[in-house]
């Protein structure tokens, strides 16, 4: 279980990562929690290795207006134990989920997104919370929406040649309130089913609209705007109905001996039941 | 604010939290050693046609590269247990067999180089048909294994002792149960790692080894056989420090024959350290085994009778010591019941999956899972409550002979079972489940009883062979252990242990039973652990397996220092003025040797230092000995006898345990609510470390009941070879309640009434939860027969109409066996 050889290559600005990415058959490397054992087991072979960690333009972690913006080389860690993640209260709740506390003191937010793994909590949080995902390349800067930036199982809307500099996630504001929850075989294991959730009321307290992102039951997180389900019902038991359809219709993947297509329907249902109508809860409270 | 202070609670321990523990990839002992990759069949079955090396060969860097031909010309099929003509070699030559089987061993300047290289090697497959169903396996138009056996079945002996069938003729009841219990380790940290260098001696070929290994030391025998050595020219050395094994690492040894190989043709010594997917692969697991069980019961629920059909999966090959996971517990195969009659059929089968051994309850996760889970039912069909079958059918005097030949050397089965009722809150778990029920909730209670063997008589190989095919004057048997000590100028003693511990603290025991033996402080004591089997004593029973060391090496202990002191005492009547024929009555303490008729005394370390430095004071009868050899040969460790009974353990231990869960309606997660353990392990030599030991096999066996399985796809192809899939429990997963407990009931066969106890709750947890989680979706009739069990587990039992991969080739003939 050794990588087959490689070039590593330490940029010292941006400008020079996104020119070595443009030599081709190469991999940018952040906090290396799935990269590396990618490389171990022989299942990936880049040419070359771009080490982006030491780039201090990507090591930003700021509030900017009602965005919270982190650079590419940011860890989960730093994230987790910042006081500013609390304005994205939805980041707070995912992290603990997020691998171990061993692997999140190196694993990075953006890598966590640019990996793309359909069980992952950070996309799925990404999207339900509208982020923006900043990339640049030879081509100059672009963003990309969260919802549409995965495209599939560990694919991006990012081209070999681009690296994910940032992502920018939107603060909560009052009568915002959120669930997240996921289920696995053990703590910290890839979610068999999983769910993050928004709800907003206006300041009259009159719901305004909710969002549910699933993961871990398709090739990508799976974005719905569920405002409707919750106008009519509010608590777990009178949502279950209507979440067991939604969970019947998103759930497409093939499933394994962890869960299968149905049971993770089944847990996503009863997921998506309980954190709406927390969030709910909370939106109003 | 003081400082924080840290008391180990072993010898061991600071040298293991430091970093400073030498396991064998920190162990450089011959300069130039190369590094080993090893190529392995991508396929569960195939022909193997040919095999091109030349471009690794070719590739810079790579000194050798060995592969079928190599292998053929050079080793010889180990010698198996049983007659059936099923050639098992380190790699394969003709024919693989399962995935992850090696082929080719590529030898290079480091791994990189060697896996760069490995990627070289073009092996030449034909695809053969594939069987890893167990059942499967042993129908006549299954695929076959091994052409020249003509059936995969590796050995198929019945056995009944007492009236078998009368008992069942005049039952009130018969109650049956068909079981699978999956294969799983115990994934220790440290893998397996091999140095070998061949050398061509003076007296012939010779191969020296360091390896990770343990024993059974019947093993040294085995893999020299193979290499067509004697086994005074295959010389190995093990680390005192081995990263954990719990049996694993037994299976170490087909590897230290290739590496030897592969350092012949490399003309160098030769390293392999095993990576964490080859383990998971290839290195060895538990046995799976399915299996049905019928009790002939009365109308007030005790059981006269027993019927076991038992077959084990043990892989592609029938790896020594297999067929032992059938054999290890016939002593006790009727566990804590007194059940007068039993009669047995005892399989090992042959299939596309890697080949397994032992492994932490080796045999009595098994058959523990079987049995109990029948109480159960027993209790079921009789109406009565679990905890009330299970007492009216309990041993109750001691010692007990079983019909099968074990002799319980002591326990009071029934008062562990009342600690555990009481002190496991037995009633207030059964009002927690009315609770839950009310609420339309799931909530169980599962019990498990079992009888925990330990020092292993190795005599029960023999059953794999019938009597009559035994050849007289070639039986085996024994329990031994030896153990040699000595006395330094100053005092000092030294206890050297063959005895590979893997982590269990066999030093800081040894060196605490040494020195209160000797009336020594524990500074005047050491313990060092050493195997080297040119130098050290062994026999083919040494080993760390079985959980010999606390009935076996404490007894080898006592005897090596009381012939030490034989001479201490000696020397002591030079310097006390005493006849020779005083020395018997001197006592041992506090570090002196004294006459108590007289009340005299001198120093121990004076005496001793008097046999070093003026031997020539020594009257004639008084040995001038300064180390010692014991060993403990108990006579309780015989063959077994023409009729096959045999006292399979010296020892018998005893376990009561029992397990809380609730399961979450929605999500069909499993929760444990509470686990609850009693132990009698007999007399207690070090209550830390049996704690340990008990937390240890507790998370061993939640592993094998809701977490771990070696998963095959019907095409043969592993689904669980790394962490990803593979699940072990984590201190996550660890935070129930536990109510922990024991007894003492001392055997009366060891010196110091020790018994075994690092297995225990690895046979009895798997079962407790499988009976809690049947007994809490027992309203919703659920059947429960197989581990893992997790909430996909559940899902496939309740809420689906296909019916789950463990029964699916489940069909039961008119007479009531497996197929």
């Amino acid at each position: 279980m050794k990588a087959a050889p490689f070039a590593y290559h330490r940029p010292a600005s941006v400008a020079e990562a996104v020119d070595t990415l443009a030599t081709g058959d190469a991999k940018v490397l952040a906090g290396g929690q799935s990269l590396v054992p990618v490389l171990a087991m022989r299942l990936g072979r880049p040419g070359t290795l771009v080490d982006i960690t030491a780039l201090s333009e990507l090591g930003r972690l700021e509030r900017r207006g009602d965005e919270l913006c982190l650079g590419a080389a940011v860890r989960q860690r730093r994230v987790e134990r910042d006081p500013l993640t609390a304005a994205v209260p939805l980041i707070g709740r995912a992290m603990p989920f997020v691998g171990h506390r061993e692997l999140r003191s190196r694993g990075t937010v953006c890598g966590s997104l640019a990996h793309a793994d359909p069980a992952a909590e950070l996309p799925a949080v990404a999207a339900c919370l509208g982020a923006v995902v900043e990339v640049t390349g030879p081509h100059g800067d672009r963003e990309v929406p969260a919802a549409s930036f995965v495209t599939g199982a560990m694919t991006t809307a990012v081209s070999p040649d681009e690296l994910v500099t940032g992502v920018r996630f939107p603060t909560a504001g009052p009568g915002e309130g959120f669930g997240f929850a996921e289920i696995a075989r053990r703590h910290g294991d890839f979610a068999l089913a999983g769910v993050a959730v928004r709800v907003r009321a206006s300041s009259s307290g009159a719901l305004r609209d909710a969002t549910l992102a699933a993961f871990g039951v398709s090739d990508r997180p799976v974005v719905r705007d569920v405002t409707d389900l919750l106008a009519d019902a509010t608590t777990e038991a009178e949502l279950r109905p209507a979440t067991a359809a939604l969970a019947a219709e998103v759930v497409d993947t093939a499933g394994d001996a962890h869960g299968s297509t149905a049971y993770r329907a089944r847990l996503l249902g009863v997921l998506a039941a309980r954190e709406l109508a927390r969030a709910h809860r909370e939106a109003l409270a | 604010m003081s400082e924080p202070t840290w008391t180990p609670a072993r010898d061991e321990d600071a040298a293991l939290v430091s970093g400073t523990g030498a396991f064998l990839d920190d162990l450089d002992p011959l300069p130039g050693t190369l590094v080993a990759a090893v190529v392995r069949s991508p396929h569960p079955h195939a022909r193997v046609r040919g095999a091109d090396l030349e471009r690794a060969r070719n590739h810079p860097g790579v000194a050798a590269v060995i592969g079928p031909d190599e292998v053929r010309a050079a080793v010889r099929p180990f010698p198996l247990s049983t007659a059936t003509p099923m050639p098992y070699l380190p790699s394969a030559v003709d024919t693989a067999r399962y995935v992850g089987e090696p082929v080719a061993v590529v030898v290079a300047t480091d791994r990189y180089v060697a896996e760069d290289a490995a990627e070289l090697v073009v092996i030449d497959y034909e695809p053969l048909d594939v069987v890893v169903d167990t059942r499967r396996a042993l129908e006549p138009d299954a695929p076959l294994l091994h052409d020249e056996a003509g059936t995969n079945v590796a050995t198929d002996r019945t056995f009944a002792f007492g009236d078998v069938e009368g008992a069942f003729a005049a039952a009130a009841h018969t109650v049956r149960g068909e079981y699978t219990f999956p294969r799983y380790s115990s994934v220790p940290m440290e893998t397996y790692g091999v140095v070998a260098r061949w050398s061509e001696d003076a007296d012939g070929p010779a191969v020296q080894a360091w390896a990770n290994f343990h024993g059974p030391f019947t093993m040294v025998p085995v893999a020299a056989g193979a290499l067509g050595l004697p086994t005074s020219r295959f010389r190995l050395h093990v680390p005192a420090d081995i990263g954990g094994s719990f049996g694993i690492k037994s299976g170490i040894y087909p590897y230290v024959v290739l590496m030897a190989l592969a350092s012949k043709h490399a003309g160098r010594p030769v390293r392999w350290t095993e990576d964490r997917i080859e383990h998971l692969l290839a290195s060895s697991s538990g046995a799976g085994r399915v299996m049905a069980f019928e009790a002939a019961v009365s109308e007030d629920g005790r059981v006269a009778a027993l019927r076991a059909d038992l077959v084990d999966d043990v892989g592609a090959y029938l790896r020594p010591p297999e067929p032992s996971t059938l054999y290890r517990c016939f002593g006790n195969i009727t566990g804590a019941y007194d059940v007068p009659a039993v009669a047995i059929r005892a399989r090992a089968v042959v299939t596309n999956r890697a080949p397994t051994g032992l492994n932490r309850g080796f045999g009595g996760q098994q058959l523990y899972f079987g049995l109990e889970r029948l109480m159960d039912a027993v209790a079921t069909t009789t109406g009565l409550d679990v905890a009330e079958v299970r007492r009216r059918n309990l041993v109750r005097t001691f010692p007990h002979r079983t019909p099968t030949g074990g002799l319980y050397d002591s326990g009071d089965y029934a008062r562990a079972l009342e600690m555990l009722v009481t002190k496991g809150g037995y009633d207030e778990l059964r009002a927690r489940q009315v609770a839950a029920r009310e609420a339309g909730a799931y909530y169980g209670v599962g019990l498990a009883l079992v009888v925990d063997p330990s020092g292993t008589n190795i005599g029960y190989v023999g059953l794999a062979t019938p009597a009559q095919d035994r050849t007289p004057g070639r039986d085996k048997s024994g329990s031994t252990e030896i153990v040699r000590a000595s006395v330094d100028v100053q005092g000092v003693v030294t206890v050297l242990l063959g005895s590979v511990p893997q982590g269990q603290g066999h030093a800081t025991v040894a060196r605490r039973v040494a020195a209160d033996r000797l009336g020594l402080p524990v500074e005047q004591v050491r313990a060092r652990i050493e195997m080297d089997t040119a130098t050290t004593p062994w026999t083919v029973t040494s080993g760390s397996y079985s959980s010999r060391f606390a009935p076996l090496v404490t007894s080898a202990v006592i005897a090596a220092v009381d012939r030490l002191a034989e001479s201490v005492r000696g020397a002591a009547t030079v310097l006390l003025g005493l006849a020779p024929d005083a020395a018997a009555r001197l006592e041992l303490a506090d570090g002196e040797v004294r006459d108590p008729s007289s009340g005299t005394s001198c120093r121990f370390r004076h005496a001793a230092g008097l046999i070093h430095w003026d031997p020539g004071s020594l009257p004639a009868e008084v040995p001038a000995r300064t180390s010692a050899e014991g060993e403990f040969r108990p006579p309780e460790a015989v063959a077994a006898t023409a009729e096959d009974r045999i006292n399979s353990s010296l020892c018998y231990g005893f376990v009561a345990e029992m397990v809380g869960v609730r399961i979450d309606p929605d999500t069909l997660e499993i929760t444990l609510d509470r686990v609850a353990s009693v132990h009698d392990a007999g007399t207690v030599l070090d209550p830390v470390l049996l704690e340990g030991q008990v937390l240890g096999a507790l998370v061993h066996g939640l592993g094998g009941a809701l977490y771990e399985e070696f998963r095959y796809s019907d095409a043969g192809q592993p689904q669980s070879a790394t962490f990803l899939d593979y699940l072990c429990p984590t201190s996550a997963e660890t935070g129930f309640d536990l109510v922990s407990d024991h007894l003492e009931s001392p055997s009366p066969l060891t010196p110091l009434g020790a018994k075994g106890c690092g297995e225990g709750s690895s046979m009895s947890l798997p079962v407790a939860i499988a009976n809690a989680v049947a007994d809490a979706l027992a309203p919703a009739g659920v059947v429960i027969d197989s581990l893992p069990l997790h909430g996909e587990a559940l899902f496939q039992r309740m809420c689906t109409d296909v019916v789950a991969p463990a029964t699916t080739s489940v069909h039961v003939p008119d007479e009531g066996g497996l197929p």
